[in-house]
Formats: structure tokens, C-alpha cells, sequence
């Protein structure tokens, strides 16, 4: 479906301010099919702000985002089409409170897919099971605890056959006993190669499940590299600061 | 003094139940009219179009920033002035047209209240999954937005009940009317206490019917 040598997303040049705060200053990342990145850095450096920028949930001030060769701010390129393969997983979830477990995975393949709404239950209820949820599938999600919200929002994000997939935090809003069961969801999607895009504070995380750590500061990657390289061996001052104020 | 309230509410109670149905006819009227404009407005106040989103802005503060009376007058005198093939029209619409313009502004905040209400996260979620801006309205938000925008809604009708006495002014059979009618008959206090009174029950009535809905709403929540 992809060709291995386009990146799945690129960024080149990008800038985002709200108003005269400059929050991103000048991103240039690639991130390659099955690739494994996680990002790290102190709170309000623009993480969270990156990551939105990769599905345009905030419009770039300048420069541009690539999806799969594709320029997501560009007049014929079709913003929903692309968001269909860029899932998102929210700190607070943002599962829908209104609809059950069940139908909060099936709702956008049948809108907006025209998936058939019993092949959609269908694999809909295959994606509750891998996550321990399949007797949930009928509850609304105001009778499930955070960390399955979390898992909830997990699979309905990849009920849309997501070609990446992309984390804010998904762990930071949880009590600590749930925050492994999710963890462990993340990883196995990492370890089945899926594309992955995970901010995160869970450090110990971050080093087992990463192909490339970036350390985002101030809006700019301030260090890149393997877990070893970056946690092991950080070059950048401000590197070796947040992690002797993390680990 | 003359005659004792209860003797006039005796006397006269077939007049005073006409108004209070003239009443709930010209707050059903102006709520029912005003949601489907206002409905309209608020779509407009929400749109990204600055000129749309300012046409409504503009139209809610004016209709919300003037008194009714006045839009009332205006109504009557100005629109069949300017548009003379109107003058065959009975004069009750101008005063309807006036009510309901009124209540579409109030109704349009109400519903627009209501889906900024619905937590940003949610939208967030329905477009980053690639759901339309019309989907994620229609099946995300205001579903959401309903439990909010509903018991503001009849709120809305409670207070337009009230608002609709300044129609007594024009003539229109409500309760205010009944005044008028009954002035003419040298009975000049006693109709106000039984207008007051009539008023009462019903806006409290209402008040308490909401109240029970909302709370079978919430228990179904
Ligand atoms: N919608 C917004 N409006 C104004 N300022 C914002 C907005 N979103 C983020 N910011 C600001 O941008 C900076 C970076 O935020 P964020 O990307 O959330 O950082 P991080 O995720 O690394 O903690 C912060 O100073 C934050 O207050
Ligand atoms: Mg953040």
C-alpha cells in the first residue's frame, strides 16, 4: 500500500504560534513505516502541539505536513480521507459519551465508510475482545473505568485500519493500577508494526517500545536518537536535565 | 371599590380563559418559530464564514439589546408602511412576527450555549477520526448538546409567556387583554389580580413540569 521509502509523515519547516506565542519552531521529522517514536520533553515544550499539527487538528502557522507524500493543508487533498488512517488517542479519552462501547467503534466505519453495520459490529466486537472488553460492548462508558476508556478509545481508532497511529499522553489521566493494561495494548500494536507516534512521560516505556526518542523543547527536536543513545548517552544539556529530573 | 375579585373571576372566567389560551397560543407560536430561526441563526453564529457568524452576532445583540415593545412597534407600524401589499394582513402576525424574531434570538443563544457546552475533546475525537464537520454535528455534538439546550428551551417558553402580555397592547386577545375588555366595564383592579394570578399558576406550573422532565432525563442519563 506504501511505498517503504516515503515517509508515512514528514514535516518540513513547522511553525505554530497561538497568537505571539511561538509554541513550535521549525520541525523537520520523518517517520518511516513501522517505525516506533516516542516523544519526550518538559511539559508546555509543544508536544501535545506537534503531534496535533500531524493530523491538523492544528493548523501549521507555516510549513507543511506529509501524509504519506501527500500535503495535508493542500485544497485537493481530502483532510477526512487522511485523518481516516491517522488514528489519535486522547490523555481524557474523548470517547463518546452517548453511545456504547460498541457503537463508539462502529459509528465512523459505517458514516463514513459505508461499512455494512453488521460486518462493522463484527470486527468491532474482535477488537473489544483483544482488549478484554467484549463484555463491555453493550455499556456506556460511563460504567467503565479509565483505563478501559483508554483501551475503548485504543480500538476505536483502529477500527478505522489506521496506517499510523498517534498518542498523547494516553496514560498521564489514569489511576496507576490501570495504567500497565493500557501500556500493554500500546505495545503489543507496536510489536504487530504498526506506525506509532507516542508522547509520553512513562520513561521506562519509552526506552522498551522505541525505535527513535525525540526530546522536544522549547518547539523545537532540542535531541533525537535510539533509547540508548538519548537516555543512556543524552548530548544536550537540557537532555541530560529533564531525564535527571524524570528517572 | 365595587365588586370583590372572586365575584369578577365568577362573573367574567370565560373571558379570562380565553386570554390565558391566547396566551399559551402566542408563547407556542413565538417558541415553535423562534427554534426553527433560531436554530437557523445559531448555525450561522457557529459557521467559520465571519460574515455569517457577524450577521448573527449582529442579529442576536440588536433583537436581545432593544426592547420588545419597541420591536413590537416597529413590526406593526413599519413593515406595512414600507410594504404597503402587507396592509390586508391581519394586524396579529406583525405582533407574532415580532415575538418570534425576539424569541429566535434568545432560542439561538440557547442552542449555541449548548453545543460549546459539549467538551471540545469530543469533536477532536470525531474528526480525527476522520468523521465530516456535518457527521460529527449531527451525530456527535448534538446529541450531546440536547440535554442542555432542552430544558433552556422550555425555560425559554416560560418566559416567553410573560412576554407575550406586551401583545395586549396591540389589541391581541391574551390575557393582558382581558384588562382592556374588562377596564371597559369599570372593573379597573380587581382583572389585574386575577391576570397576576393566572400568570402565576402558569409559569410555576410549567417551571414544576420542567422540573420533573429534567430529572427523568437525568435518570435516564
Ligand atoms: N490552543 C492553544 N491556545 C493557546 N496556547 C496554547 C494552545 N495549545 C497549547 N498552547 C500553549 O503552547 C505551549 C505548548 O503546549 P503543548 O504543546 O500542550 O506542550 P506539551 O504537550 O509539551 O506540554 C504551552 O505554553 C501552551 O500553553
Ligand atoms: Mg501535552
Amino acid at each position: 500500500m506504501t511505498d517503504k521509502n516515503i515517509p508515512i509523515i514528514e514535516t518540513v519547516d513547522l511553525h505554530k504560534s497561538f497568537g505571539s506565542l511561538q509554541v513550535l519552531k521549525g520541525i523537520n521529522e520523518k517517520i518511516y513505516s513501522g517505525e516506533v517514536v516516542t516523544i519526550i520533553g518538559p511539559s508546555g515544550g509543544g508536544k501535545s502541539t506537534f503531534l496535533r499539527c500531524l493530523n491538523l487538528l492544528e493548523e501549521p502557522t507555516s510549513g507543511t505536513v506529509y501524509f504519506e507524500g501527500n500535503a495535508l493543508d493542500s485544497k485537493s487533498t481530502n483532510l477526512n480521507q487522511h485523518r481516516q488512517k491517522i488514528g489519535m488517542v486522547f490523555q481524557l479519552f474523548n470517547v463518546f459519551p452517548h453511545l456504547t462501547a460498541l457503537e463508539n467503534i462502529t459509528i465512523t466505519p459505517i458514516l463514513e465508510k459505508k461499512i455494512p453495520k453488521e460486518q462493522a459490529e463484527k470486527e468491532a466486537m474482535e477488537l473489544l475482545r483483544q482488549v478484554g472488553l467484549e463484555d463491555k460492548a453493550n455499556e456506556y462508558p460511563r460504567k467503565l473505568s479509565g483505563g478501559q476508556k483508554q483501551r475503548l478509545a485504543i480500538v476505536r481508532a483502529m477500527a478505522m485500519h489506521p496506517d499510523v497511529m498517534l498518542f498523547d499522553e494516553p496514560t498521564s489521566a489514569l489511576d496507576p493500577e490501570m495504567v500497565k493494561g493500557v501500556l500493554n495494548v500500546i505495545k503489543g500494536l507496536a510489536e504487530s508494526g504498526m506506525t506509532c507516534v507516542i508522547v509520553t512521560h512513562e520513561m521506562g516505556f519509552a526506552r522498551e517500545v522505541s525505535d527513535r526518542v525525540l526530546f522536544i523543547d522549547g518547539g523545537i527536536v532540542a535531541e533525537e536518537g535510539t533509547p540508548e543513545e538519548v537516555f543512556d548517552h543524552p548530548k544536550n544539556p537540557r537532555t541530560k536535565e529533564f531525564l535527571s529530573q524524570v528517572l | 371599590m365595587g365588586k370583590g375579585i372572586l365575584e369578577v373571576f365568577i362573573q367574567y372566567w370565560p373571558v379570562f380563559l380565553q386570554g390565558a389560551l391566547g396566551t399559551l397560543k402566542f408563547a407556542a407560536i413565538a417558541v415553535l418559530g423562534g427554534t426553527v430561526v433560531g436554530t437557523l441563526v445559531s448555525i450561522l453564529h457557529l459557521s467559520k464564514n465571519r460574515l455569517l457568524s457577524g450577521f448573527a452576532g449582529v442579529y442576536v445583540n440588536v433583537l436581545r439589546g432593544t426592547p420588545l415593545l419597541v420591536q413590537m412597534y416597529i413590526s406593526y407600524f413599519f413593515i406595512p408602511m414600507v410594504i404597503p401589499a402587507l396592509n390586508s394582513i391581519d394586524k396579529i402576525y406583525y405582533v407574532l412576527f415580532a415575538l418570534t424574531l425576539n424569541s429566535s434570538a434568545y432560542v439561538s443563544e440557547v442552542i449555541r450555549g449548548g453545543i460549546n457546552a459539549v467538551d471540545k475533546g469530543q469533536t477532536e475525537a470525531a474528526r480525527s477520526l476522520g468523521m465530516s464537520a456535518k457527521n460529527c454535528m449531527i451525530r456527535i455534538i448534538l446529541p450531546q448538546a440536547i440535554k442542555n439546550i432542552l430544558p433552556a428551551l422550555a425555560n425559554e417558553y416560560i418566559a416567553m409567556i410573560k412576554e407575550t402580555s406586551l401583545a395586549g397592547t396591540f389589541m391581541c386577545y391574551e390575557l393582558m387583554y382581558t384588562r382592556t375588555l374588562l377596564a371597559n366595564k369599570y372593573l379597573v383592579w380587581q382583572p389585574l389580580f386575577i391576570i397576576a394570578a393566572i400568570y402565576l399558576v402558569m409559569t410555576l406550573s410549567l417551571s414544576w413540569l420542567v422540573k420533573v422532565l429534567e430529572k427523568r432525563m437525568s435518570v435516564s442519563d
